[in-house]
């Protein structure tokens, strides 16, 4: 054989390999059976981060001269629904969050009253799953401060949020497994910079998942749920962008 | 196969044209996984920096922080998926991480049992002599790549880029990789002070995933130059046959 056949036949070969790998990469990802395997590898990272990481690790808190000179908005900068703008118009006076499914004693909390709960504050680092970053303050009371209040049934297994900004006419939904929602950094914030939360970047309450990328830390919410299963909520896959892109429901990476 | 018994690089001269043992099964294993790991890593990597084109260094970066490079726009016969799609990519992404980053370590704990790093990999201090270098410099520029006493020892060049890709470049894929996501980073917070902050991670991140396409090119060139087939049968079956030298292949 030929030096220069070789080198032409392995060029052509590697060109060729190449192409067919590329869109056999797309070919995959649209086959069910090999789709699976593909999304297989959610549940090994979460596997993986769970056994081989604290579940109670704090992720990293700033100080103040650390934080992003402007935090960027993303996502639904106003709902701009009718009922969202009545209550945006009060200062969310007669809001109420609901806390409710599988609890012994569903809650109904006044902003003043959320307001008025032991509150964490929080300098920490949002990171979007586009690969951006910002570090922001947080402050409100810890999820789990109100859970416990509702006091959460043995059966539960995840906490569902329920927003009020609207996705092709259907409100925003996020969910979390009781590791995380219990975790001491996932709070309920209230209060942003210092200030008031404002309606860009998710009024009156916003949730905060600190170990989580930031389409898990859902704006405007309203109803919180505890629930034994995901199946019930929207397509069944825990959120939005779960449901409808086929993002990670495991959000920690 | 004769996987037990280390290559014959430090054995008494072979002629050319004569057959020699050269890659071992776990490298040849580790290769070719490499060949498929990596490709998929760039492509949906490429489609993953689309979503934000910007880099930054320091703790934080965003639209409104100013990034010190802004990668071009990856186009679509390049990417993973070939239509952006951010979830796909990322779920080729981090499914394949876990391959990039158990087969490095597997290699690895491979090689020092069989002593291939202490074997072909070690750089002894007369190698780095200027002299030394010199030398392998203008016989790299001849398109002399073996030493004819030696044809189965790495030359110094061949031993320093795989060094760098096997102990610094991949382990700071992996690291950098690590770091960017939110809950490693919680667990193990020493990960980004080291790395300086989630931002200058992806920069690492990218810098590095840049340093071993450099090395993929250079890689893929020498091999056509030092002898396609040859090169490409040894990595398949372990046998490479000694090229003749430069002289004999002009003049025949």
């Amino acid at each position: 054989m030929s030096a220069i056949i070789t080198r032409r036949a392995l060029l052509t070969t590697g060109a060729l390999g190449a192409g067919a790998l590329l869109s056999g990469c797309d070919q995959v990802a649209n086959t069910p059976s090999l789709r699976k395997i593909l999304f297989s590898g959610e549940k090994i990272n979460h596997g993986l981060a769970r056994a081989l990481t604290d579940r109670n690790s704090l992720a990293k808190e700033y100080r103040p001269d650390q934080m992003s000179p402007l935090f960027r908005v993303n996502g639904t900068s106003n709902p701009n629904t009718a009922s969202y703008n009545a209550m945006a118009a009060e200062n969310f006076a007669n809001w109420r969050l609901e806390v409710g499914g599988l609890v012994n004693r569903p809650l109904s909390i006044s902003h003043q009253a959320l307001m008025a709960m032991p509150a964490r504050t929080q300098i920490t680092r949002h990171d979007c799953v586009e690969g951006w970053s910002a570090i922001g303050k947080w402050h409100g009371p810890m999820l789990g401060t109100i859970l416990k209040a509702a006091d959460v049934r043995n059966a539960a297994r995840y906490v569902v949020f329920t927003c009020a900004d609207l996705y092709s006419g259907h409100a925003y939904y996020e969910s979390l497994d009781l590791i995380d929602a219990f975790h001491p950094q996932t709070i309920l914030a209230w209060a942003m910079n210092d200030r008031m939360l404002s309606v860009a970047h998710g009024a009156p309450i916003r949730l905060r998942v600190e170990r989580q990328l930031g389409y898990k830390n859902a704006k405007y919410v309203m109803r919180v749920a505890a629930v034994a299963s995901l199946a019930g909520i929207g397509l069944g896959k825990g959120g939005y962008w779960e449901d409808r892109v086929d993002y990670d429901w495991y959000a920690g990476i | 196969m004769t996987d037990t018994s280390p290559p014959d690089s430090t054995n008494a001269p072979a002629a050319p044209g004569s057959a020699l043992y050269r890659h071992r099964l776990t490298t040849r294993l580790w290769h070719w996984l490499n060949v498929v790991t990596i490709f998929i890593m760039i492509g949906s990597g490429l489609t993953i920096l689309n979503a934000h084109p910007h880099l930054y260094w320091g703790q934080y970066g965003a639209n409104p922080d100013h990034p010190w490079f802004n990668p071009p726009h990856a186009p679509s016969f390049l990417t993973i998926p070939a239509g952006y799609n951010l979830a796909i990519a990322r779920r080729w992404h981090l499914l394949f991480a876990l391959v990039f980053a158990f087969g490095l370590l597997a290699f690895m704990v491979s090689s020092l049992i069989n002593r291939h790093f202490q074997k072909d990999l070690r750089i002894r201090l007369k190698e780095l002599a200027p002299a030394h270098l010199w030398f392998d410099l203008k016989e790299h520029l001849a398109f002399r790549f073996h030493d004819p006493k030696k044809p189965g020892a790495f030359n110094i060049f061949q031993k320093l880029s795989y060094v760098l890709v096997i102990f610094v470049l991949i382990p700071m894929m992996i690291l950098s990789g690590l770091v960017l996501s939110p809950t490693m980073v919680a667990a193990w917070p020493w990960m980004l002070d080291l790395l300086g902050g989630r931002a200058s991670a992806r920069s690492v991140h990218f810098i590095a995933a840049s340093g071993l396409v450099l090395f993929i090119i250079v890689h893929l060139v020498l091999v056509i130059l030092a002898g396609a087939w040859p090169e490409v049968k040894s990595m398949v079956t372990g046998w490479w046959t000694i090229p003749a030298d430069h002289d004999q292949e002009e003049a025949a």
